[in-house]
């Protein structure tokens, strides 16, 4: 990190921030594509996650400053960033995976479907059964294949084996992994390769039917086939779910997002359509970013 | 002369790390010595015990009383000359050490004592009479002689070589009426006992009840008092019987010094002649003598017959124990380490969790005793069985209140084993099973418990290893040295936690140093101590196959 972002760290209102003003409020995809001048994305796309004035301290140290972001709907949003900018712990926000953790504290809102998920009135596991993630690392319970994709389901009280077949196996095929284990869906997951564990990870958070799909670096821990997989699912999976992906790998977030958000040092600094980022970023710390000058 | 390569020097040797590595193997060969060595010590003179060792008779010299000596040779020893002349037995001049045997005499009866030792300067000779006849008893430990005749009602039916088979037939129609007999007096009789004791206790409820002398109740406890009576006198009248036949047959047999008495057929528990047996014939023996040990119930103030009430007991307990500590740990651990806060007061429990591990057990025993015989089990007699009192049900030492107080002994180790276990299991494993809806509690009985199962299995076998060889406790609150029933068996409600027990520790504790006839129980000693090592080794390995069944299953989510 050779350069500091510092009018970013004195803009506590992000209105004032040009790059900001067209997502912070109401769906505006018109003024996003205006302001990228670009003409790849359909008008009037619905908002799936709007995110006002989202702060989160871990103890007393900021990690969110002030965030206002919006994610529509059944597209993939990518962020993408320098390690420790945020953008795992925003995208942890969003099915409430920080209370977890002691000594958090968050501000602001985050709405899904206009619903923010910070209000006392919701249950977090049925938040948590609307925003599925998938980690990192793969982490399959110790259990057999078919078990992990019914786990979600058994956990909202179906024992029907017939409904439980067919879930496991619609789940399987969308995650691309039936062909590969139909044979042995009752075998050890832990028997999978890593990226046959990821896909069987993503099968087990579709097979509940959440509206989004929150992935966390999914590819990361990946070789490159298994990779290019998961890309590929990815873009199948958008038809159906909304995406938000978060990579350290400016090639995937380019291959496959529809829309990127950089951020650095707890800030988002740009958000716009990734073709428009990735062609003609706003911001010079964008531009150094993605062109590698640091990060 | 070339410098002295420093490699090879004292001080290069010291370098070179091994001296370091001469003193870890030797520790490790140390260690696996003292216990191969303990357990072989154990194991040869356990099970030494049961073999037929041939009867010597030692030829005395001139002027003892009686020109023989006939026995077991069970020791050896060299001791010196000084020592066995202070006994007043002539040694041979120049002479520092003899050897001295230890003979094994029995017949009590006669002797007033089993044992006697022997040195090299009191007799001539030895030699193995084949036709030696030795009967273990049912008191006065053994028998050793020439059998002379068999009678049957006082009258002679068999003599000489003849009276063997003879003898063979009558004990064998002895112990079928012994079976008979035990099973009219434990089973039946019992049955009646137990009812009769139930309906006297029920009568002392009706009393405590305040209920009217002209109660009906009275009446029917009454009638159903006066049948069982009448089984009861039914059963004496056969059991009259049964004793009038057992006691038909005897045996003539001759000691070594020359006196003749009978022996009632009654009192014999097997009759051999060990001279004479082949090596299969010693081994059949041996087989039935083993099998004795571990299913028969002791004999002559335990220093015979078997040890199958220590072992039901012992066994029993420590089952108790774990199905009372095991939830008790595991839910206090879930607390600890799911729930709990951790902040200082949560470390101030577990340093004292781990602190009781090190309180001595003996402490356990005196608390188990002040709190759960006499007040929780006080207060459970006067409650529920005030009709007993002043006889107390569950306000003595038993099953229930050992099982209890070692429960207490081993919890520490569950707690923090299982503690272990929780985690260690992968933040991403819980994250998982959250993100996918579940909650806290549903993530810990589907994914977290199931994983932990193989640390709270190690907390299990560290539990009973602990608490399979504890005594001290269990003096205070409810071994016995001999109990007259097991606390499991056919009678309601089936497994009796207010009984008292036998243990195997106690009974190696009590044969050996309680015992009236030390020197007979002493093999007792090393068998048994045997036995409680495989018993804990057994208990141990069956905990420890079912934790890597388990660790296998989950093995591959930990790494």
């Amino acid at each position: 990190m050779q350069q500091k972002p510092e009018p970013h760290r004195e803009a506590t209102d992000i209105s004032n921030n040009p790059a900001n003003a067209g997502l912070s409020r109401r769906v505006d995809v018109d003024a996003l594509r205006g302001s990228h001048g670009a003409q790849t994305q359909e008008a009037d796309l619905p908002i799936c996650i709007d995110v006002k004035n989202l702060n989160l301290f871990y103890s007393e140290k900021q990690a969110l400053r002030d965030i206002n972001l919006v994610i529509p709907e059944k597209r993939v949003t990518a962020f993408i960033g320098p390690s420790g900018c945020g953008k795992s712990t925003l995208l942890r926000c969003f099915n409430r995976m920080n209370d977890l953790i002691d000594n958090v504290r968050i501000d602001g809102e985050v709405n899904l479907q206009g619903e923010n998920i910070f209000d006392a009135s919701i249950n977090i596991a049925t938040l948590r059964r609307r925003v599925g993630m998938v980690f990192q690392k793969p982490n399959p319970f110790p259990k057999s294949i078919y078990e992990n994709v019914a786990y979600g389901l058994r956990i909202q009280g179906i024992k029907a084996r017939r409904v439980l077949d067919k879930a496991v196996e619609r789940s399987l095929r969308r995650a691309a992994l039936w062909d590969e284990v139909k044979d042995r869906v009752h075998d050890s997951a832990l028997g999978l390769s890593g990226g046959q564990q990821q896909r069987l990870v993503i099968a087990r958070a579709i097979a509940i039917e959440p509206e989004v799909l929150l992935l966390d670096e999914p590819a990361s821990a990946l070789d490159p086939i298994s990779t290019l997989k998961i890309e590929e699912l990815i873009y199948e999976l958008k038809n159906d779910y909304t995406i938000v992906i978060v990579t350290h790998n400016m090639q995937q977030a380019a291959r496959v997002s529809d829309f990127t958000a950089f951020m650095y040092m707890g800030d988002l600094i740009e958000v716009g359509s990734t073709k428009a980022l990735f062609t003609a970023p706003e911001k010079k710390q964008t531009e150094d970013y993605i062109t590698g000058r640091y990060g | 002369m070339a410098a002295p390569d420093p490699e090879k020097s004292l001080l290069g040797w010291f370098r070179s790390g091994m001296p370091w590595i001469w003193l870890t193997a030797g520790t490790v060969s140390f260690s696996l010595i003292m216990v191969f060595g303990l357990l072989l010590l154990i194991t040869l003179r356990g099970m030494g015990h049961f073999w037929p060792h041939d009867v010597a008779r030692l030829h005395l010299i001139e002027g003892t009383d009686v020109p023989y000596a006939l026995g077991q040779i069970v020791d050896r020893e060299t001791v010196t000359a000084a020592r066995v002349k202070a006994l007043g037995i002539e040694v041979p001049p120049g002479r520092d050490f003899v050897d001295r045997y230890l003979l094994k005499i029995g017949n009590r009866d006669v002797n007033g004592f089993d044992f006697k030792w022997f040195s090299e300067a009191e007799f001539t000779g030895m030699d193995y009479p084949p036709d030696v006849f030795v009967a273990e008893r049912e008191e006065w430990g053994n028998f050793y002689g020439y059998l002379e005749g068999v009678k049957e009602s006082g009258e002679l039916v068999a003599s000489g070589e003849q009276a063997w088979p003879a003898l063979r037939e009558r004990l064998a129609r002895k112990q079928v009426l012994k079976a008979r007999i035990s099973a009219i007096e434990k089973h039946t009789m019992g049955k009646v006992s137990a009812t009769l004791e139930r309906l006297r206790l029920q009568r002392r409820a009706l009393q405590l009840d305040g209920a009217p002398t002209d109660d009906p109740r009275y009446a029917d406890l009454e009638a159903v008092g006066r049948s069982q009576d009448e089984i009861y006198n039914r059963l004496s009248e056969e059991l009259a019987v049964l004793y009038g036949e057992i006691v038909r047959d005897t045996i003539t047999v001759r000691t070594i010094d020359g006196a003749v008495t009978d022996l009632n057929v009654q009192t014999l528990v097997r009759v051999f002649a060990p001279n004479r047996m082949n090596v299969v014939e010693k081994l059949r023996h041996y087989g039935s003598k083993i099998a004795e040990f571990l299913l028969d119930d002791p004999r002559e103030a335990n220093t015979e017959g078997g040890v199958f009430p220590a072992i039901f007991g012992t066994v029993l307990m420590v089952l108790l124990m774990s199905v009372l500590v095991t939830p008790f740990g595991v839910i206090a651990a879930i607390y600890l380490r799911e729930y709990a806060h951790q902040g200082t007061l949560t470390r101030i429990i577990r340093i004292a969790v781990n602190n009781l591990a090190g309180v001595p057990s003996v402490v356990y025993g005196v608390f188990g005793l002040g709190f759960f015989v006499y007040y929780a089990g006080g207060t459970i007699d006067q409650l529920f069985f005030p009709e007993a009192l002043p006889a107390p049900t569950f306000g003595t030492p038993g099953m229930l209140w050992s099982s209890l107080t070692l429960a207490l002994l081993t919890v520490p180790v569950v707690i923090v084993a299982t503690e272990e276990g929780l985690s260690r299991i992968p933040r991403s494993i819980r994250e998982g099973s959250l993100a996918l809806g579940a909650t806290k509690a549903e993530t810990l009985w589907r994914t977290v418990l199931p994983m932990a199962t193989p640390a709270m299995m190690t907390g299990l076998i560290l539990a009973v290893a602990r608490a399979a060889g504890e005594v001290a406790p269990l003096m205070m609150v409810g071994v016995v040295k001999l109990a007259p029933s097991l606390p499991l068996d056919g009678s309601f409600p089936f497994l009796h936690l207010d009984r008292k027990f036998m243990h195997l520790g106690f009974h190696i504790f009590d044969v050996g140093f309680q015992s009236p006839n030390v020197e007979a129980a002493r093999p007792l000693v090393y068998a048994t101590s045997l036995l409680l090592v495989i018993i804990i080794v057994t208990l141990n390995l069956a905990a420890i196959t079912i934790r890597n069944r388990l660790r296998d299953r989950y093995n591959a989510a930990e790494t």
